[in-house]
């Protein structure tokens, strides 16, 4: 647990270590009763959704956290913005350790950690105005700010994500998906914050709509100097945006890095896969196949999580845990394989 | 090769309370046999509508107001529902996007595959169970005999796609229209069922209509693409012509806009403004008012779909 702090420097916005999130989806002690072999006995199920992740988040960075669906990288970020307690591991925030505060002590940090969601359709409220929402979280975090510099706060983040400040009266169902997007991304600045977490900001949205979008958060984070958590299953989306590349896969880390070595070159066999299987334009794809589906979350394979559907797998990745390891000070990867150096 | 599917002039309205809305709007395409064409654009662009009218599956108040549907001597378009039921998922299949919708969750696989087969054939249940088993091995669904027995739910999401596949097959259709066969899944899985589907293609000679919002699929799928826009189809012709070299304004700006042709971090091209609801479609060219090139012409003469030097079609007034 040590070695998290000594490695932190003063340019780390966030830092994870060793993040564990589980679920426990057993429901009412009736319900986890289960009769085997004549005997009645009482069972909880448990979903492992994020396992043992570390990595850090330097200032001004855009780290994408990428997977298929059920990998956890929403719960990651979710964990991440304190919105759900973890089991165990710390996070901190510019040094300050986060994750044991209390609401009351995590209200200064709210501010400074904003979210996106994914579908602007769920995540406005269709009865208020566009006032009211971007005015919400000015007078719960603000209460004293004058109505006058609320008024201006608000003219300001809607002028950055171009909307026309006249539209402040207006309902969310009066606007296109992407201007709701926008005016979602218009309430996560409200506050200034140092830190957004996008959790897929554009899967909801048409290609010509989703480069406008990615446009707009590129160029809020050089005006405002943001720091981005974007987690997004579309891997061209995140090649283009982001600095560094978190990959998972059934609640793991697989591999971390810089996203061009990454994409150009990927050690973890899930991570080839996963990027051989991207469709490119005007080109016959091979994509390396895998065989099998992803087990449950609930009943984590033993050893590595991908050793079922690796192709390369050996004795050792059935009983032990691969560590992430940096391979060329570029990327860390948590393969038995690559860690030897008999992948391939 | 003969032509298999062949929609000329066609125009679908949706018949509101004061007003009719015209969702396709004179629209014109043939798929030859064995052909791969893919239907792309974005969402309420009519490309869904195109698939569902070809097999009559538009409802009140939707109707086809004008234009012909020819598909092996019939013209579709003017069938009785009679006609249709026995046409569609015999010779035309349908696979939709999201498998969990398509399959009934209270029902076997084996009893929803017999029920396909079984109304369009009369044979027994045993000879229908032999010929599920064969589909199904064919789209990869191993201890398929196990495996009819079981429910939806007891199937992943890319499996679950399969059988909807495996149903499609099932009275060796000549057609199979798909309307985003692949959006709720995956890209590992979306992978393996374009493999699969591209397959099968070829394999049985069938055409295909592949209906999709993502360029980067159907340059993968696809022989022909067609771009569609507002109702109309702006932009027709061979995969490799209209990736490599886009014509109409509307298709540059949107292969423009995925970040994998972009330079890493730099902004990406955007076509400003977003599509005009059916209500609102500009007069003349209805990409108009969101077009670089605009000139008077646009604002007052619809463009025709014309081959172009190019050797592609485009329905555009400032192309030459």
């Amino acid at each position: 647990m040590k070695k998290g702090i000594e490695s932190m420097k003063t340019d780390v916005l966030v830092s994870i270590r060793n993040l564990v999130k589980y679920f426990d989806i057993s429901g009412g002690w009736l319900e986890q009763l289960r009769f085997t072999g004549g005997r009645i006995s009482r069972q909880e199920v448990i979903v492992k959704a994020v396992n043992d992740i570390s990595f850090d988040i330097l200032k001004g960075e855009t780290v994408a956290v990428v997977g298929e669906s059920g990998c956890g990288k929403s719960t990651l970020a979710r964990t991440v913005m304190s919105l759900y307690p973890p089991n165990s591991g710390e996070i901190y925030y510019q040094d300050k350790r986060i994750d044991q505060l209390s609401e009351k002590q995590l209200k200064y940090y709210r501010t400074r950690m904003q979210m996106i969601f994914q579908d602007p359709y769920a995540s406005l409220n269709p009865r208020m105005t566009v006032e009211d929402i971007l005015s919400e979280p000015i007078h719960f975090h603000h209460p004293s700010m004058t109505r006058e510099q609320v008024k201006e706060k608000i003219i300001k983040v809607m002028k950055q994500v171009g909307i026309d400040p006249d539209w402040q009266d207006r309902f969310p169902h009066e606007f296109s998906g992407g201007q709701r997007q926008r005016i979602s991304i218009a309430r996560a600045l409200t506050l200034d914050p140092d830190f957004i977490v996008a959790d897929e900001p554009i899967a909801a949205l048409d290609v010509s709509i989703q480069a406008q979008i990615l446009n707009l958060l590129m160029d809020l984070q050089q005006e405002n100097d943001l720091t981005y958590l974007f987690i997004s299953h579309d891997l061209s989306v995140v090649e283009h945006i982001s600095n560094k590349v978190a990959v998972m896969y059934l609640g793991s880390l697989c591999e971390f890095g810089e996203t061009e070595h990454l994409f150009s070159n990927p050690n973890h066999p899930y991570t080839q896969a996963l990027l051989s299987a991207i469709p490119k334009l005007g080109q016959r794809f091979s994509h390396t196949r895998l065989p099998g589906d992803v087990p449950t979350p609930i009943n984590l394979p033993p050893g590595c999580v991908f050793h079922t559907r690796c192709p390369y797998a050996r004795e050792i990745c059935f009983r032990q845990v691969p560590q992430l390891i940096k391979e060329d000070g570029k990327t860390a990867v948590a393969c038995h394989g690559a860690a030897e150096g008999w992948l391939k | 090769m003969s032509t298999l599917l062949s929609i000329s002039r066609l125009n679908v309205d949706f018949a509101l309370r004061k007003s009719t809305l015209r969702a396709i709007n004179d629209v014109s395409l043939t798929i030859e046999e064995g052909e791969r064409l893919g239907v792309v654009g974005e969402s309420g662009a009519g490309k869904s509508v195109l698939g569902f009218s070809i097999i009559q599956l538009i409802s009140k108040p939707g109707f086809i107001a004008s234009g012909e549907i020819q598909f092996q001597g019939k013209n579709l378009a003017s069938c009785t529902y009679e006609e249709m039921r026995s046409i569609r998922g015999n010779q035309i299949s349908m696979i939709f996007q999201d498998p969990m919708m398509t399959l009934n969750p209270v029902l076997t696989i084996g009893s929803q595959m017999r029920e396909t087969l079984q109304a369009h054939r009369q044979i027994s249940t045993a000879e229908a169970d032999r010929i599920c088993i064969e589909k199904l091995k064919k789209v990869y669904i191993p201890s398929s005999e196990k495996r009819l027995k079981q429910f939806p739910h007891e199937f992943s999401g890319g499996m679950r796609q399969r059988i909807v596949i495996a149903i499609s097959l099932l009275t060796d259709p000549s057609l199979i229209i798909a309307d985003e066969p692949t959006t709720a899944l995956d890209v590992t899985i979306q992978a393996e069922i374009l493999d699969l589907m591209l397959e099968l293609c070829e394999s049985d000679n069938m055409g295909l209509m592949l209906i999709t919002h993502d360029l980067a699929v159907v340059s993968q799928v696809t022989q022909r693409i067609a771009v569609m826009y507002a109702g109309t189809i702006v932009e027709l012709g061979s995969t490799a012509l209209i990736t490599r070299d886009p014509q109409h304004p509307y298709t540059v700006g949107l292969l423009g806009a995925l970040p994998q042709r972009a330079a890493r971090s730099k902004r990406l091209n955007q076509i400003p403004g977003v599509m005009p609801g059916l209500a609102k479609i500009p007069p003349g060219c209805p990409f108009s008012n969101r077009c670089s090139l605009v000139e008077a012409i646009c604002r007052s003469t619809r463009p025709a779909l014309e081959t172009k030097q190019s050797g592609i079609q485009v329905a555009c007034h400032m192309v030459k």
